[in-house]
């Protein structure tokens, strides 16, 4: 399984309390910023009903705060006029939604067939051996890189394929890995 | 080595059979082929003008549009092969469905594995599935149509919005388009990372803000999908091809395949083994080794030994079974496998079928939505199973097990096939590769475990899953 970013993650030392729903909480309320309000706005105007934006707006959360906390979830329920359990429910089933912090750049590297036929779980442990010792999903001690499995990322024809952030990388292999990882900052 | 590369970068010009004359990817690579100024100077949207010119005056209907489609023989590319005219029809009509709106919801989902033609398409060449979408919405009265995306195709989706916002523009989506009085939107939908979401039910309740979980069929969605109205979910080459309908003819596709039931260009993702992976568009039909060819051919010269012709759900094929394959809907069906999405990874005499097989099984396990106990208990069993005896800990039942326990979970035991799909790929590599498991096997370190003859391993479940799966 793809772990990292949502990995249940309540248990770990360090890290924020879980609050209800098993959502961890950063103890203080959120609300949109009126630019991301806006989005929202707009967003609402393309559906006929308010929860068909749900999708949507999580991701407008998750651009906002970098991770889906329980006061997002909570924000977002009341915006749409849903309860914060199926908010909860909804994000917790696709894996993109981060339920937890992650670091400045979240490296997702694609394990699925093709990429593994291109000998990519070798380049996913040696990416994390490098950045020292990371076990998967864990962040670096500069809290600069987040490691990650993933499914197919729909790039087989230049296998091993990595995404970092919103990008794309293709052909990534031992060799040329220090040279993606060093190009950010 | 190849340097990393950024990927939405222009590609180039993929290679084309001789003599055959690209269809869909002929824009694909040029100059600025995004923009909505190189389209309209290559002919883009002819057909959608004709179309709002001729409402008016009666030239043009929906019908007319549906049975163009129809008389094409086009047969959905999204995996399951389905004629698109013939869904199209399925739609209630008007005096039947009373005042509720009609959708098109366009499966851009593209999350099977070693599939990667859909964003090729989107990516390079926007505005023919925008105009694919628009001929369809006019044949299906839509007036607001829904792109669903996968999430990881952030500037997809971005290209996309793009193209959207430049057709706005140009009047060629809006209210009362160039005064034809068709209204027209289309949204671009972002998922979040759900490989069940290509699933046409799980697709539609996503896109209504829930969980993607598929939905028992009847109803199927033409007659009620999303928001309970009668949708129409068409893959991203589907439509293109739709286009391409309206622009030169149904008799011109039917010219283009194998036979009158595989028409048309097709978009094979080639992936794998192979000296040069990509996507190649050819007549669908067009035989597995010249296909093999045009990708250059098996890696450093090796011997073939499988293929998995239609992206992880398909059963994985040997070298004997694709020598003469026709690589469309019928042609693969016939040898017991699907085409799929197109998918074609190729494996040589390096590859590890148990540890390909393990690979497999570890998608499925990870993307089984939870809805029905046999999926969501039955792939992360194989998985677990499959991992214990590639890494030496295997039992001496185990293969048999694993027959056994995907015999329990297809055949309609679920309510997609997402099921079948996962135990596709373990059937066909147990028991066409069962030597190499049992390679295995003869190794393992189990202490119970002390290998018969193969053929003893109670050979009549194997065969018996087998014909199961296919029956």
């Amino acid at each position: 399984m793809s772990g990292g970013a949502n990995t249940p993650v309540g248990e770990l030392p360090g890290l924020p309390r879980v609050g209800e729903h098993g959502a961890l909480s950063i103890g203080k309320p959120l609300a949109f910023s009126p630019e991301s309000r806006k989005k929202v706005d707009a967003i609402l105007r393309r559906y006929p009903t308010k929860q068909a934006a749900l999708l949507p707006v999580l991701w407008v959360a998750q651009e906002e705060w970098g991770w889906i906390s329980r006061e997002a979830v909570d924000h977002v329920a009341q915006v749409l006029s849903l309860s914060s359990a199926f908010v909860w429910g909804v994000v917790t089933f696709y894996t993109m939604y981060n339920r937890a912090p992650v670091g400045k750049h979240l490296v997702q590297f694609c394990t699925s067939i093709s990429c593994h036929l291109a000998g990519a779980e070798g380049v996913y442990a040696e990416c994390r051996k490098r950045l020292g010792n990371l076990k998967p999903g864990e962040t670096s001690a500069d809290g600069k890189f987040t490691v990650i499995e993933v499914e197919c990322l729909a790039q087989c024809d230049r296998a091993p394929a990595v995404m970092i952030n919103d990008d794309d990388y293709a052909v990534i292999t031992n060799e040329n890995l220090d040279e993606l990882l060093g190009s950010f900052k | 080595m190849n340097s990393p590369r950024w990927y939405p970068e222009p590609k180039p010009n993929p290679t084309w059979p001789k003599g055959f004359e690209p269809v869909l990817t002929k824009r694909l690579g040029t100059k600025d082929s995004r923009s909505i100024e190189t389209y309209l100077a290559d002919g883009g949207y002819s057909s959608w003008k004709k179309i709002l010119a001729g409402i008016a005056g009666g030239d043009w209907t929906p019908a007319k549009v549906t049975d163009m489609v129809k008389a094409s023989g086009l047969r959905g590319r999204g995996g399951a092969g389905f004629p698109c005219g013939l869904k199209w029809t399925f739609v209630p009509p008007p005096e039947k469905r009373g005042t509720k709106p009609v959708y098109l919801l366009c499966n851009a989902d593209e999350s099977e594995p070693g599939t990667f033609k859909d964003r090729l398409l989107m990516e390079q060449d926007p505005h023919q599935l925008l105009e694919g979408m628009m001929l369809a919405s006019f044949a299906l009265s839509v007036a607001h149509a829904y792109i669903y995306i996968r999430g990881e195709m952030v500037h997809g989706a971005e290209i996309l919005n793009a193209a959207i916002a430049e057709a706005y523009a140009k009047g060629f989506l809006g209210q009362n388009i160039q005064g034809s009085g068709l209204t027209l939107d289309i949204t671009v939908h972002r998922g979040a990372g759900a490989y069940i979401c290509g699933e046409e039910t799980a697709l539609i309740e996503s896109l209504e803000g829930k969980r993607g979980h598929p939905r028992i069929k009847p109803p199927f969605p033409a007659v009620s999908g999303v928001w309970n109205c009668p949708t129409v979910v068409n893959n991203v080459e589907t439509l293109c091809c739709v286009k391409h309908i309206l622009d030169r003819g149904p008799e011109w596709f039917k010219t283009i395949g194998r036979n009158e039931k595989n028409t048309g260009p097709k978009l094979y993702c080639i992936s794998g083994h192979v000296e040069k992976p990509g996507v190649y568009e050819t007549a669908m039909g067009i035989p597995f080794l010249e296909l093999l060819a045009l990708a250059g051919g098996v890696k450093g010269g090796r011997k073939l030994k499988a293929v998995i012709p239609g992206g992880a759900s398909a059963a994985i094929l040997t070298a004997k079974e694709v020598e003469n394959l026709p690589m469309d809907f019928d042609g693969v069906a016939a040898a017991k496998s699907m085409l799929g999405s197109a998918a074609i990874m190729v494996m040589d005499e390096t590859a590890d079928i148990p540890e390909a097989v393990t690979n497999i099984s570890k998608f499925f396990a990870h993307e089984s939505c939870g809805q029905c106990t046999p999926c969501r208990e039955g792939t992360p069993w194989l998985n677990k199973m499959l991992k214990r005896l590639v890494s030496g800990q295997g039992k001496r039942q185990d293969l048999d097990l694993l027959l056994q326990i995907s015999n329990q979970m297809g055949n309609g035991m679920t309510i997609c096939v997402f099921s079948d799909a996962a135990i596709a790929p373990v059937i066909s590599g147990v028991t066409k590769f069962r030597a190499e498991f049992e390679a295995y096997l003869s190794q393992s370190a189990s202490p119970s475990f002390a290998l018969p003859a193969s053929d003893e391993l109670t050979p009549r479940i194997a065969e018996r899953t087998a014909e199961g799966m296919h029956s």
